[in-house]
């Protein structure tokens, strides 16, 4: 049963052929026998797990239930879970019970989904390996000595290794996509504002968004249903109607027009993983869409401006981990300053105080102009690059990554070399766009990733791209030999 | 740019980090590179640019004036570090 | 040499609002401590703010009561510094782009002149929470109730040359805020409180002196006393021979100094960036032209009106336009009184505003209300009761005694206005003091005020004085 995708699942619970009870028992059992491989999971939260399963159950019987009721789901360990331990991956909050949910929780509650536990995850998602991590760096189940890729490592490895049948991420500077992509499973970032940020732990606020981590495109439109939507406790939320999103995956890509920037095909790009792309846009082809090469010239300035923008505004977020009102405090603080210094010091790892530091000076008297108003420049000519693509093309295809998999250890001592590896998906936040990755071969026994970025709220669109493509190729439905 | 370690030193307290003296030198090392990384914005002029704050090209929305919330005081302060008599405890602050 | 004075406010007016500016939690003041602390509040990872709609309408409002430009487009601004009375290691504020921009503000001085004072921004931004000292060995305590309530800094141009004008016009502000009833002016309660900017520059020079902020500047008293203090402080520095430093000092009311603040030392890196949280904020014209159809009548207006309408003397109408409930008080009792506005305004000015501060009352708490008064000076105008009665009668009144009429029919306080009683008791007098009028008949005029004395004496009070004086002058002739 663990092998079924969500959809499968919840015709499966419907059914009547196993109780949703049996399902998650299922999962925390492979949980218990193949997590200790892959570190994915910060908190199983299994009590809670079973008592929500039996309430799904109850629901189920008396033909009350939804598509994701009862269904078992991984969460992200950067949303906030009333009465679990929500810890963002770091030591900081490493004793922090939430005393509320995040509305993302609360609608899956809703939904009668059961919560498994909350994935790892690097540290207060800064990261794109998943070696920041409090708990210990996640690995990559088509290859353990392989990094899974981040921030949402410890969600892409969960749904790739069957520990869960979705999970969702969030996605800063690519968080949801390239894990997805070195994961060899499904990823969505939806457009800035299509889900609520209330109650996730803020990294970079104005490119933060959460979104589903799933096996095919099918199963991230059921959890994109669940998430998205109007919250009243998120400015920055957009009051617009959400569509069934399941609703035109089947559409015909007759006349799609595929556009493909110059950028993304250029020095930088392992050739093989260039290549399993190119295999992706031929299928493409073959579904009646047409091809045409466009240019970002900006391309190549978004990790730069990224590395502004998302400093900048998590100096500021994180300065409410302060040793005060929760988290972790510092032994016998000799005075305020100290208790600050210290707390937050030995609370935070190197690389969340590098980017807090990078930040403060960015900030900061006499700087201010020359890095974060540039970047915020910047930032708008990155929007624009994209604004003019979209006149002439539907969707925006290349890969998600530079690379498969690399091995744990190979860049955790060069942050410059590991904020490259991000270099394809930044611009989709920097201008708040949806992105997707989407399983598209292997090479070397490791996934590759192809990304789909489409125009503003155009999530439907993306789901229907993905899928038509998933149902002319199989790359979506391989397992890692061991976990299958 | 390339930052010295009294510059390190110097965020570190704007953001109120202790680092230990051993640390300093890859600090300095590393985020000069980072800055090095993010001067590479310089080869664009952007002088006629508007700066963009926000993807969302929207106006703030308005919440009614009305209490929505009650006391948890209890559940709030049962994660705090130090709390007495309902007040979170700190080291003097002296003004 | 002879020494400018420069000064400049920032006034910080607490919005009476019911919720804070960014939460639904409460903003009653006296709760238990952290009681109205919500997860925003308390600055929780994740939770994130959502602007309050009454907040803006009141900073509408205060622009359109100060002629100050209300912006069309406002930005929030994080202010970040390490405060553990700041929950979120930032303030949300306003920077570049204020709700309020320039205005202009009439103040009238002692001397009776007007002058101008510039405003330079207001601008919304949240309260922080409150740290108290006492009780706790070695540590401080943290209440948060206070944390995001929703101010308005107001902040003048460095207009003002003494600590009395920047009296005048931190009363001005207050006047107007409650006028416009967007502040309860609390100042005991810190709804209503100023931090003061300090220079002195040798006069004619055009330069500005270094400036001190003077904090915690909770009364009017205590803003004077602080700003003659730090002027004197900085004039005696010079003097020495020594530079005044730039610095955050703090008024200490008990031992009436100021002092540098040791926390806030340090040279402050703000790093003012957009809050990335909020959006920018969108008045069009409809709303700003919707919220001045709810402006009352201003200060100014009304003491205009009150010159004109009342012909009362500028300095009466400044006294009783003060306060909204003052003014509202005084038009009550000259309705009251048929009409009798001098006389009304000389009672409220007067006794009213003695015996309010005799004891410690406000005006909306007065034993005697403007209907009572009015009523009252009703009497004194239909000649029922001499002035001097009204004073007995307004005590009565005062210790709870009934209203006017009550009064004075239980008092028998009513005026003799009987010509025949009055000539009895006045051929009494004459008869019974001859040297006196003797005296009076060859000139001594002065006597004159013996008889009319010894008159009203003998009458209670009550003869009315018009027809005692009358009647007096007729007989003493001879």
């Amino acid at each position: 049963m663990h092998n079924k995708t969500l959809s499968e699942l919840s015709a499966a619970l419907k059914a009547g052929e196993f109780s949703s009870t049996e399902l998650t028992q299922r999962y925390l059992s492979r949980i218990a026998e193949f997590d200790s491989q892959i570190n994915a999971y910060i908190t199983v939260s299994e009590k809670q797990a079973l008592a929500a399963a039996r309430a799904a159950d109850v629901q189920i019987a008396a033909g009350t239930a939804g598509p994701l009721t009862g269904i078992p789901l991984a969460q992200k360990d950067i949303f906030c879970t009333q009465g679990v331990k929500t810890s963002c991956g770091s030591k900081m909050l490493d004793n922090f019970i939430s005393p509320y949910n995040a509305t993302v929780i609360e609608h899956f509650n809703q939904a009668g989904s059961v919560m498994l536990g909350k994935t790892n995850m690097d540290e207060f998602a800064m990261g794109s390996s998943n070696e920041t991590s409090f708990y210990g760096a996640v690995k990559n189940p088509w290859n353990t000595d392989k990094v899974p890729g981040g921030s949402s490592g410890g969600s892409a490895a969960a749904v790739a290794a069957r520990l869960a049948p979705a999970s969702t991420g969030t996605d800063t500077g690519g968080s949801i996509r390239q894990p997805a992509s070195l994961c060899g499973i499904t990823g969505l970032k939806p457009t800035y504002g299509r889900v609520s940020r209330y109650g996730m732990i803020a990294f970079a606020s104005s490119l933060d968004q959460a979104g589903p981590m799933t096996r095919t495109a099918e199963d991230a439109a059921l959890m994109l249903n669940c998430m998205a939507g109007f919250d009243q406790r998120d400015s920055t939320s957009v009051e617009r109607e959400v569509p069934d999103y399941t609703a035109n995956l089947s559409d015909s890509l007759e006349g799609l027009t595929i556009g493909l920037p110059k950028e993304y095909f250029g020095e930088g790009l392992d050739a093989s993983v260039g290549k399993a792309v190119e295999d992706a846009i031929a299928e493409y082809k073959k579904l009646g869409a047409t091809v045409k090469e466009i240019s970002l010239p900006n391309t190549h300035l978004a990790v730069p401006t990224y590395y502004v923008v998302a400093p900048a505004e998590c100096s500021s977020n994180l300065s409410r981990f302060d040793g005060v009102r929760f988290g972790y405090r510092c032994d016998d603080p000799v005075d305020l300053e100290d208790l600050y210094k210290r707390s937050r010091g030995e609370g935070f790892g190197s690389e969340v105080k590098r980017r807090i530091m990078i930040g403060a000076y960015a900030l900061s008297a006499g700087y201010y102009d020359a890095y974060y108003i540039k970047a915020q420049q910047m930032r708008q000519l990155i929007s624009d690059d994209f604004k003019r693509a979209f006149e002439e093309v539907d969707v925006i295809m290349g890969p998600t990554a530079p690379e498969t998999a690399f091995g744990i250890g190979d860049k955790s001592d060069d942050p410059i070399t590991m904020y490259l590896s991000d270099i394809y998906t930044i611009a989709a936040n920097l201008a708040g766009l949806p992105g997707m990755s989407v399983p598209a071969g292997f090479v070397n026994d490791m996934p590759v990733g192809l990304q789909i970025i489409g125009n503003y709220f155009d999530e439907a669109r993306l789901l229907n791209v993905a899928h038509r493509y998933q149902q002319v190729t199989d790359w979506h439905q391989r397992a890692p030999a061991q976990f299958k | 740019m390339s930052l010295t370690q009294d510059d390190v030193k110097k965020i570190a307290h704007l953001a109120r980090l202790s680092l230990s003296d051993e640390d300093i030198p890859d600090y300095e090392k590393e985020l000069s590179n980072i800055l090095g990384l993010v001067e590479q914005m310089n080869a664009v002029d952007t002088s006629d640019v508007t700066p963009m704050a926000h993807p969302l090209d929207m106006a703030q929305r308005l919440r009614e004036d009305v209490v929505t919330e009650e006391n948890h005081r209890d559940e709030y302060q049962a994660i705090a570090p130090s709390v007495e008599n309902g007040l979170y405890l700190v080291p003097q602050v002296i003004e | 040499m002879e020494w400018e004075v420069v000064i400049g406010l920032e006034i910080h007016a607490q919005l009476a609002t019911k919720s804070k500016i960014f939460s639904g939690a409460s903003t009653a003041y006296g709760a238990e401590p952290n009681t109205q602390a919500c997860t925003v509040d308390l600055g929780l990872p994740g939770v994130l703010p959502v602007l309050n709609h009454e907040a803006v309408q009141m900073a509408i409002k205060f622009g359109l009561a100060t002629n100050s430009a209300v912006a069309p487009r406002s930005i929030f601004a994080r202010k970040n510094y390490f405060y553990p009375d700041l929950p979120k290691g930032y303030q949300i504020s306003q920077m570049d782009l204020p709700i309020v921009g320039e205005g202009k503000l009439d103040i009238r001085l002692e001397d009776g002149s007007v002058k101008t004072v510039g405003i330079t921004r207001a601008h919304l931004e949240e309260d922080a929470g409150k740290s108290l000292h006492e009780d706790f060995q070695g540590m401080t305590g943290i209440d948060l109730n206070r944390a995001g309530t929703p101010l308005l800094e107001i902040v003048s141009e460095p207009d003002m040359r003494s600590a009395k004008e920047a009296v005048a016009y931190m009363k001005k502000i207050h006047s107007i805020v409650t006028y416009i009833d967007i502040c309860d002016g609390n100042m005991q309660e810190g709804s209503f409180r100023c931090d003061a900017n300090v220079s002195v520059r040798p006069k004619g020079q055009e330069e500005l002196g270094t400036r001190s902020e003077l904090k915690n500047l909770n009364s009017f008293r205590f803003v004077e006393r602080a700003i003659n203090l730090e002027v004197q402080r900085q004039i005696e520095i010079i003097e020495d021979g020594g530079k005044v430093v730039q610095e955050t000092r703090l008024y200490d009311a008990d031992k009436n100094e100021t002092r540098s603040m040791r926390s806030k030392e340090e040279a402050n890196d703000y790093r003012y960036f957009p809050d990335p949280d909020l959006l920018p904020v969108e008045i069009d014209q409809e709303t700003i032209e919707a919220v001045r159809a709810t402006l009352p009548e201003l200060p100014d207006a009304k003491q205009q009106r009150f010159t004109s309408e009342f012909g009362l003397s500028d300095y009466d109408a400044e006294v009783l336009t003060s306060s909204r409930q003052m003014a509202d008080y005084f038009e009550t009792v000259v309705k009251a009184s048929g009409g009798e506005a001098k006389l009304s305004a000389n009672w409220v000015s007067g006794d009213l505003t003695g015996s309010l501060n005799k004891d410690s009352k406000d005006i909306d708490e007065s034993p005697v209300s403007a209907a009572m008064l009015g009523g009252m000076i009703k009497r004194i105008a239909d000649n029922t009761i001499s002035g001097k009665i009204a004073k007995q009668v307004f005590e009565a009144m005062w210790q709870g005694e009934g209203d006017a009429d009550a009064v004075i029919e239980s008092k028998g306080l009513k005026q003799v206005t009987d010509s025949g009683a009055i000539e009895k008791i006045v051929d009494e007098i004459i008869a019974n003091n001859q040297a006196q009028v003797e005296q009076y008949r060859s000139g001594k005029d002065k006597v004159f005020g013996f008889f009319v004395g010894q008159v009203m004496k003998a009458s209670q009070g009550k003869a009315n004085p018009a027809q005692v004086n009358q009647m007096l002058k007729e007989k003493l002739k001879g």
